[in-house]
């Protein structure tokens, strides 16, 4: 029983990824793509970084690789399946969950601490909280702003599937406080089943309490 | 079989934010060109042999449609020609 984390050529936060989950006691391991998940895959993390060197658009190589298959098998069955930041980006990029993730509203790379607002608690991500937290976790992306169709946030919105928004210390969801300019402040959202979730900002660099905060734990207890 | 090359261009559905061309705008801009509106496209060449013009199209749209262009974000066209 264990939590795969898929390493493609250019993943970077694979291995931050494990030691997060490994701290928290959570069985779990690097997998190269080129093998497939393992017999006993519990869990799957897309991780972030620059698979394929963002080659064409962030993610779309790797979410269009066989591995994306049978990470599709696992979100079908409700396994845990939890992309962040490029990981989000193939999520997307592969249909787990709507919409896109294009270039920041400022055109540049974006390094830097956020607050989120917990839009639902009742997911196995966001158990942990309370609705309407507010959580401190880094961003490091250069294509976080989420869109949408015309009128498919409505639609998110309405479906409950929004679980995380840019917001400001106090949990105000302003557009001051939206880094990238994403649509409806969205910094992560859930997939047809809540047992699939997609999210720019990174939790796994919120875990260790040698580095900094520990706000991003209790995305990653959904795979305990 | 014919051989075509089919050209597809993709590029952001209008009213999606371009951060990319409003920056290059703002590069000519600094350069004394006055400029209303810039759009990009990225445009991609593909050569293949198929039965005829419209099985090329078809193709090439099912490669738009599947990986050369993001439906969300994207419009994309196709042109055929005989190569």
């Amino acid at each position: 029983m264990t939590v795969a984390v898929v390493t493609f050529g250019g993943s970077n936060c694979d291995r931050d990824a494990v030691r997060a989950l490994s701290h928290l006691g959570i069985d779990a391991e690097r997998v190269w793509h080129e093998d497939g998940l393992p017999a006993d895959t519990e869990g799957v993390v897309l991780p972030g970084g620059f698979s394929y060197g963002d080659y064409l658009r962030a993610g779309a190589m790797a979410a269009r690789t066989p591995v994306m298959a049978e990470v599709r098998e696992c979100a079908d069955e409700g396994v845990p399946v939890l992309g962040v930041c490029n990981g989000a980006q193939i999520g997307c990029e592969a249909g787990l969950t709507d919409g896109a993730f294009t270039t920041n509203r400022s055109a540049r790379f974006q390094c830097e601490h956020v607050h989120l607002r917990v839009e639902r608690a009742d997911t196995p991500w966001t158990a942990a909280y309370d609705e309407g937290d507010v959580v401190e976790v880094p961003i490091a992306h250069g294509e976080g702003r989420f869109e949408t169709r015309d009128d498919r946030l409505a639609e998110l919105e309405a479906a409950d599937r929004v679980l995380f928004r840019y917001c400001d210390a106090d949990g105000n969801v302003t557009d001051a406080a939206n880094p990238n300019g994403s649509a409806g402040n969205v910094a992560g959202l859930l997939g047809a089943r809540e047992t699939v979730a997609v999210m720019m900002p990174h939790p796994e660099r919120a875990t260790l309490p040698d580095v900094g905060g520990t706000d991003g734990q209790g995305v990653l207890r959904a795979f305990a | 079989m014919t051989a075509y090359t089919a050209t597809v261009t993709v590029r952001l559905k209008r009213g999606v934010l371009d951060p990319e061309a409003e920056t290059t705008k703002g590069a000519l801009e600094r350069l004394g060109f006055e400029v209303d509106e810039l759009r990009s496209a990225d445009r991609y060449e593909l050569d293949f042999d198929a039965a005829d013009a419209d099985a090329a199209r078809s193709r090439a749209d099912e490669m738009a449609e599947r990986l050369l262009a993001n439906p969300t974000i994207h419009d994309y066209d196709v042109d055929v020609s005989e190569r």
